[in-house]
């Protein structure tokens, strides 16, 4: 397997993008990433794209040639695959993309994650719902905010975790969003404001949960030595896997830990030759805060149990031992849903380079977490400089 | 949506689901391929007795179109005396749910396909203490 | 011996008082209350119907005696109120209670008086050995237009009867049927609220069937009403069935354990069914029992129903009175959500 790298990243603005389309979104990102990695376009030879639903959110399927062509690849006829799995589809295209560089198959290709949710208002929610059992969760009236809801009660009530330890993640991320230019919510929130926002499914308030966003973002990967003509500063991908798990919470035998995000991480760690602790930055899946607590926990940041403890010590603020979500992750960032594995990438990618701004840390690895649903699949990737 | 909601009116309507006798392990909802014996599964369909205990709920506020009308609704992790553990609505007032209660089935209304279209009919569940 | 194998009830636990609907249209709910003799009635919620209620009484009625729900052979909801126009609500209860594909299954409407009507079926089928069981069930969400009179007592619930001949816990000794075409109270096809005749419900429509059945069958049998230890009559208000025993030579003792309607209201096809319920719950062997239904249109069916001794080993907890008590009060505002008379989106 060939080493891979990351010589170019790009990323829209995430948010209620009114004004851009879908397709104005997509091609924002993938300019970026272009111009980053100093490419005119005909070098690219494979395009993946991390899409949920096109077909709900959009009324458009066949994603991956709509994206190819608006990009200006049409006539390059090169091959491009959308692949879904929910909110970690970006993660999943982030993957595809390094199989096909690590193989052997490509030398350069990009990886692009996108998703337009607001041209359907307030049924954007139900859309993201379908990433649980629609049979079996949906149809009861669950909401994916009441499945993290009931994860969250039992985490309150089997390790003492607080409704305050969840408002500290939003406001921590809320913070760190304000020194992010293309975040969603640049806006620091106090603790009470959290605390004291509405119930959206109990024990859960609206500053517990992700907004869903408009947004792209795209990576392009190259092999080692084909990356140091195009870069001084490549980042290398020295692991990416994935798991899954049962597609319904019920299902899951030990409801605290996502087994899918357990095994991923298992993998990377032992593939990249890192521990947990290794981690200098990593962006984590905090569709709703307690998912950002259970990824402390189940990436082996902390024991199961103790992961609100770091967030209380501060451990994961952005001048913590291991920052978390220094993009301002998806609460205060924005959830563009397939796009947010990607997003995920180029937040780690700025900072391994040391391009990020006022938000800037200072890491070795960094680490992205991407889950789909409740954590029926996850996507673990490792970037090392 | 029509054929699919008919599809599994027997498993809506009453708890049925199934059980693999090979493993003894049963089922809720139904499952064709025992997840611990795979290729030896031997499924056979099982009535549950309906009665459980609620695991952990959330009441829910930011409710789907279809069931504004009924918000706060409560949404429970039940489990079933026989061992599984189902997502199901709690027809309870929101004050009174607790982790550790008794449940027992009920046989509610669960939507309909517009104003105009087939009713869905379901189990939710019920205090039982 | 063909009679009542086991019963079950369902009651919504929703409750409005008269004095609630009387505020909102300006009336004196104390008078209201009096002059109906209905205090308060059930109201179902958004996730209950006719059908929840029929298939809940049923499975009541069922696991009460722990029968092979596949011996059922025929099931006849009565209802004004089923949910669809078209399409059964009996192949809903069927289905929920796993009978299987092979039974007799219709819905029947006769106003109050469909669930009754659904008991006689059982029974001659029982007695002509058509089936082993059967399941006749009465149930309703009642509906009566904002203003009306009827809003005071148009409530929801139902009554669920397993009829047959093996371990029969009342026998039904006689069965007779008044009926007349006499429009009292109607409702015509795409009206979402029935029309009455006011007073015209009264002497020529209600108390003339429900007395004229009375007489018959205790004239047909050689009963009088001192034969009976208990009385249940169709009850759309407190005031009707009060006079009609009195009229009857029944003693308000006689009507009592029966008489639910103050509590609940007028459950339509569940309402006389409900109060039979109610008096099963107490029954003691080889007391009779006069049940005489009532329905629009219009006629009586009327029954002599004695228990055996099979009664005192049927499980009869939770009893009817219990479901009765246990309610939770709402205001109209939210009376008008439950019952859909607000429109949503």
């Amino acid at each position: 397997m060939r080493r891979v790298a990351v010589i170019g990243v790009g990323q829209s603005k995430f948010g209620e993008l009114w004004d851009s389309s879908f397709r104005d979104i997509v091609l924002s990102a993938g300019v970026e990433a272009l111009e980053d990695a100093g490419l005119e376009g005909k070098e690219l030879e494979a395009m993946y794209i991390g899409n949920m639903s096109g077909g709900r959110y959009l009324g458009q399927e066949h994603i991956a040639a709509l994206i190819a062509d608006y990009a200006g690849l049409a006539e390059l006829n090169i091959p491009s695959t959308r692949v879904e799995a929910a909110d970690a589809s970006g993660g999943l295209a982030l993957r595809q993309a390094c199989m096909a560089v690590a193989s052997g198959m490509h030398d350069i290709v990009i990886a692009a994650g996108a998703e337009k949710v607001t041209d359907v208002g307030s049924k954007a929610m139900e859309i993201l719902a379908s990433a649980t059992d629609r049979e079996w969760e949906v149809f009861t009236g669950a909401t994916l905010a009441s499945l993290y809801a009931m994860i969250a009660r039992l985490h309150m009530r089997e390790f003492g975790t607080k409704p305050e330890d969840l408002a500290m993640v939003s406001v921590k991320n809320h913070k760190n969003a304000t020194l992010n230019p293309k975040a969603q919510f640049r806006r620091e929130i106090s603790l009470e404001v959290a605390l004291n926002s509405p119930y959206v499914a109990e024990p859960l308030r609206l500053f517990d949960c992700a907004p869903l966003s408009d947004g792209a973002a795209a990576v392009i990967l190259a092999s080692e030595d084909i990356a140091k003509k195009y870069t001084d500063t490549p980042v290398y991908i020295s692991a990416c896997s994935q798991a899954s798990d049962y597609i319904a919470l019920h299902s899951r035998k030990d409801l605290l830990t996502m087994q899918a995000v357990v095994h991923a991480a298992r993998q990377a760690y032992e593939q990249a030759g890192i521990e947990a602790k290794d981690v200098g930055v990593a962006e984590v899946h905090d569709s709703f805060t307690i998912a950002e607590i259970l990824a402390y926990e189940d990436l082996g940041f902390a024991k199961k149990g103790e992961g609100a403890e770091l967030i209380r010590e501060g451990v994961t603020c952005l001048d913590g031992e291991i920052p978390v979500n220094p993009s301002g992750g998806l609460k205060a960032c924005g959830h563009a849903v397939g796009a947010t594995g990607i997003r995920q990438a180029v937040e780690i990618t700025l900072q391994l380079r040391g391009e990020a701004g006022k938000r800037q840390v200072d890491a070795e690895n960094g680490l992205a977490l991407n889950v789909g649903g409740t954590g029926a699949t996850a996507t673990v990737t490792i970037f090392t400089r | 949506m029509l054929p699919r909601f008919w599809r599994k009116i027997k498993y809506r309507y009453d708890l049925v689901g199934t059980k693999c006798k090979n493993c003894g392990n049963s089922y809720y909802p139904p499952r064709n391929l025992c997840p611990v014996c795979r290729r030896k599964s031997d499924i056979a369909e099982m009535k549950f007795s309906g009665r459980g205990e609620v695991i952990s709920y959330s009441v829910v506020h930011e409710a789907p179109e279809d069931l504004k009308a009924q918000k706060p609704y409560v949404v429970a992790l039940i489990k079933l005396e026989e061992g599984p553990v189902i997502t199901s609505q709690l027809v309870c007032d929101p004050e009174n749910v607790r982790t550790g209660m008794r449940v027992k089935k009920a046989f509610r209304k669960y939507g309909e396909e517009g104003e105009a279209g087939i009713i869905y009919y379901g189990t939710k569940f019920v205090p039982d203490e | 011996m063909i009679g009542i194998v086991s019963y079950g009830t369902y009651i919504p636990r929703y409750r409005i008082k008269a004095e609630e609907i009387a505020r909102i249209w300006g009336e004196d709910g104390d008078v209201i209350s009096r002059g109906l003799g209905i205090i308060q009635k059930s109201v179902p919620s958004l996730d209950e119907d006719t059908a929840t209620i029929a298939v809940e009484a049923a499975r009541e009625a069922v696991q009460r005696v722990k029968i092979d729900t596949t011996k059922i052979g025929a099931v006849y909801v009565g209802s004004e109120s089923h949910p669809y126009v078209v399409k059964p609500t009996a192949t809903i209860v069927g289905e929920a209670l796993g009978i299987g594909n092979e039974y007799f299954a219709a819905d029947l409407e006769f106003a109050c008086k469909a669930g009754t009507a659904g008991m006689q079926n059982c029974i001659a089928m029982a007695k002509a050995g058509v089936i082993e069981y059967g399941l006749a069930i009465g149930a309703d969400t009642s509906q009566g237009a904002p203003g009306d009179p009827l809003e005071y007592s148009a409530s929801a619930g139902g009554a669920a009867y397993l009829i047959g001949s093996k371990d029969v816990i009342a026998e039904v000794e006689a069965m007779y049927s008044f009926t007349s075409d006499t429009p009292d109270f109607w409702r015509k096809e795409g009206q979402p609220y029935p029309s009455h005749g006011g007073r015209f419900t009264g002497t020529p429509a209600y108390f003339r069937h429900v007395t004229s059945a009375a007489k018959l069958i205790m004239e047909r049998t050689g009963l009088n009403a001192s034969d009976f230890k208990y009385a249940v009559f169709h009850q759309p208000n407190g005031k009707f069935p009060a006079r009609a025993a009195k009229m009857l030579g029944f003693s308000s003792e006689q009507i009592k354990q029966g008489l639910i309607v103050p509590y609940i209201g007028n459950t339509y096809s569940g309402s006389s069914l409900l109060g039979l319920a109610a008096v099963l719950d107490v029954v003691k062997p080889d007391e009779r029992i006069l049940l005489i239904s009532f329905g629009s249109g219009a006629g009586s069916d009327a029954f002599v129903i004695r228990a055996t001794k099979a009664i005192e080993d049927l499980e009869r907890n939770p009893k009817v009175w219990d479901k009765i008590k246990g309610g939770v009060y709402i205001d109209y505002g939210l009376y008008l959500k439950f019952r859909r008379k607000i429109k949503v989106r």
